[in-house]
């Protein structure tokens, strides 16, 4: 999967003017985070992924060629609880044994005006993979700039909570999905 | 109705509220014994908002009470009661309704600091007093704990008293606050 990813990445790196501002970046893990709220019983419950890894390439003079991949260690979730915590690993949840690496690949970045701008691309958790599209703010500072997106994933669409939990009278489907990535250019 | 009989019993609303409110947390008294140690399923996440609405309405039936409460007088104790037992008697009263107003304030409370923010019949959202910290959780998970124990034994000793009184001193403390059979 990386591999494949790499090689469009490399090549569009290579074939881009050598003037551009071309960045490749890495997430900071200590800036950046990855949370969730569902909803429990129509409570709103927040959550959040500790561990992910992320790959952005971008350049706001060529939106076009921007690329991003997201890699998250389900087993690093905060699902509210201890409780939950234990329970959402398991099988029937994320099965985290089995499918350990949830992954985030974009396919094209459309931008829409300004420093927004519609990411679109792939998402793979539990041995599925789905389409996602997000608009992303990047904001720029100094040697870092910051992207903040958000968008409503839907959690039978990857079979997450199955058995007893897959009707949605109590976990409800969608799930709103919140990022906040942290990169610096890395030369 | 005339003076005398309203001041030897409860109203129909007191009795009612009365009665209603004992059911009520007889059945959340229970339901909280039965709830915290079952397993993770969509059934508890279902009896835990139940417990929670059931739980806001206590609330709102006790504040009711007190409405009630301070504007009515309630019939006299029986004129034969020494004045110790009379104390005991405002007392308990007066700690059975500082547990029903402090239970529920303390579960809403507790499911804040646990991150469970509570919405009544999952529409109301009630606001969270405190942000999510898991120590202050566990405290006030014992704290709801003690003050429900609490409450039971008051409760032993409220129905207690009042066998007593209808049992053994023979007077209309426990009749004045059931409601009149076919009056």
């Amino acid at each position: 999967m990386r591999r494949t990813f790499a090689v469009p990445l490399l090549a569009a790196a290579l074939l881009a003017p050598p003037a551009q501002a071309l960045q490749w970046q890495s997430v900071d893990p200590n800036k950046s985070s990855l949370t969730f709220v569902f909803r429990q019983m129509n409570v709103p419950v927040d959550g959040q992924f500790k561990k992910f890894t992320g790959q952005l390439f971008f350049d706001p003079r060529q939106p076009d060629a921007a690329r991003a991949s997201i890699d998250l260690d389900v087993g690093s979730i905060d699902a509210g609880s201890d409780e939950a915590n234990d329970a959402v690993v398991g099988k029937a949840w994320f099965n985290a044994k089995e499918f350990p690496v949830a992954k985030f690949v974009s396919t094209t970045v459309k931008p829409l005006g300004g420093n927004r701008y519609q990411v679109n691309g792939k998402i793979s958790i539990k041995g599925r993979t789905q389409d996602v599209s997000a608009p992303v703010t990047a904001t720029s500072q100094g040697g870092t700039t910051v992207f903040d997106g958000s968008f409503v994933l839907k959690r039978s669409d990857f079979a997450i909570g199955e058995g007893i939990w897959a009707d949605f009278d109590s976990v409800a489907n969608e799930i709103q999905i919140k990022f906040h990535f942290l990169a610096s250019a890395s030369k | 109705m005339n003076v005398l009989t309203a001041r030897i019993r409860y109203t129909a609303t007191a009795i009612g509220l009365h009665w209603l409110m004992a059911a009520l947390l007889l059945g959340l008294f229970c339901v909280g014994l039965y709830m915290h140690d079952l397993p993770l399923s969509p059934w508890k996440l279902k009896v835990f908002s139940w417990h929670k609405w059931a739980g806001v309405t206590a609330f709102l039936l006790v504040l009711a009470r007190l409405a009630w409460r301070v504007t009515h007088t309630p019939p006299n104790l029986p004129a034969t009661m020494p004045a110790a037992m009379r104390l005991a008697a405002h007392l308990g009263h007066a700690a059975l309704y500082a547990l029903m107003v402090a239970i529920p304030l303390s579960g809403w409370l507790m499911s804040s600091a646990k991150g469970f923010q509570t919405v009544y019949f999952g529409v109301l959202p009630i606001p969270d007093l405190l942000d999510k910290n898991k120590e202050m959780g566990n405290l006030l998970q014992q704290v709801h704990e003690s003050l429900n124990y609490l409450l039971a034994a008051v409760v032993v000793g409220h129905a207690g008293a009042a066998l007593k009184h209808h049992l053994v001193d023979k007077d209309d403390v426990l009749r004045r606050m059931l409601p009149r059979a076919g009056a």
